[in-house]
């Protein structure tokens, strides 16, 4: 019962009509439009933008109105518009941990004219490591934001 | 989501994610588990075994018992965590730009 657990990473896909380029722009370059408002971990603070600064090693961060920044994580690899790798550094906690490096990669795949495929993959989910602690709480303020989060996503569909 | 038994998945019942909290208070055996929740002991044992596959909770046998607890790690419920962020993001993702290409359309 001691080895490592190694968690599948988790998978996601959607479908987007348009180009595969179109598709990379809007989600490495126009995070700040789509990301959710509530998923900000700028404690109460407006937010202004989310950034991925368009070059290998260059940051991912949240800027709020008044200029604080909370980073994220940084590009691993930046090849638009069939890829991007993210290393997602914000721990059980959301707190920034630049020791802590899981991976992010999105692929963005032409599945015919104007239609895009974009798969998502979260993986190294083992480096989270031992936190078996804050499991619950961590469980606890998830429900809390997910309701938010659910809220607009209906609202979103209604406008749509 | 089909092909797999996600971890999101598992939570989403109602009395799994009440047999998953009772352990998030200390490892359980089935009969332990079973007392107040209104189900029988081998529906308990059936969600357990949704619980492990997931990889949020893993049992162990004593004596004649098998106690389960949550996966030490944490991991299975990050993951879980994780996987529903990760559907609600995208979904938000794919809304957004879809609008905006209707706009552009209009």
């Amino acid at each position: 019962m001691s080895g490592t657990i190694a968690p599948a990473p988790v998978r996601k896909s959607v479908e987007i009509a348009t180009t595969p380029e179109r598709t990379f722009a809007f989600f490495a370059e126009r995070m700040g439009r789509w990301w959710r408002p509530d998923h900000s971990l700028l404690g109460g603070l407006p937010r202004e933008d989310v950034v991925i600064e368009p070059r290998v090693g260059g940051r991912w961060y949240e800027r709020a109105t008044n200029g604080t920044v909370c980073e994220w994580g940084k590009v691993l690899e930046w090849e638009p518009p069939r890829r991007l790798l993210l290393a997602w550094q914000l721990n059980a906690d959301w707190r920034y941990d630049p020791d802590l490096i899981t991976e992010l990669e999105i692929r963005f795949i032409a599945i015919g004219a104007d239609r895009t495929r974009v798969e998502l993959e979260h993986s190294k989910l083992e480096n989270f490591g031992p936190r078996a602690e804050e499991t619950r709480a961590l469980l606890d303020s998830f429900d809390a934001w997910m309701g938010a989060l659910e809220r607009f996503v209906e609202i979103a569909g209604r406008e749509a | 989501m089909a092909n797999a038994p996600h971890a999101f998945a598992a939570l989403a019942d109602p009395t799994r994610r009440a047999v998953f909290e009772r352990l998030a208070r200390g490892p359980r055996a089935v009969g332990e588990l079973a007392k107040g929740l209104p189900v029988s002991r081998p529906a308990v044992s059936q969600h357990l075994a949704v619980l492990k596959e997931a990889g949020l909770v893993k049992d162990q046998a004593d004596g004649t018992r098998r106690v389960y607890r949550i996966d030490p790690a944490g991991l299975g419920a990050i993951r879980a965590w994780l996987d529903r962020f990760w559907d609600q993001s995208l979904a938000s993702f794919k809304a957004e730009l879809e609008s905006e290409l209707r706009k552009e359309r209009s």
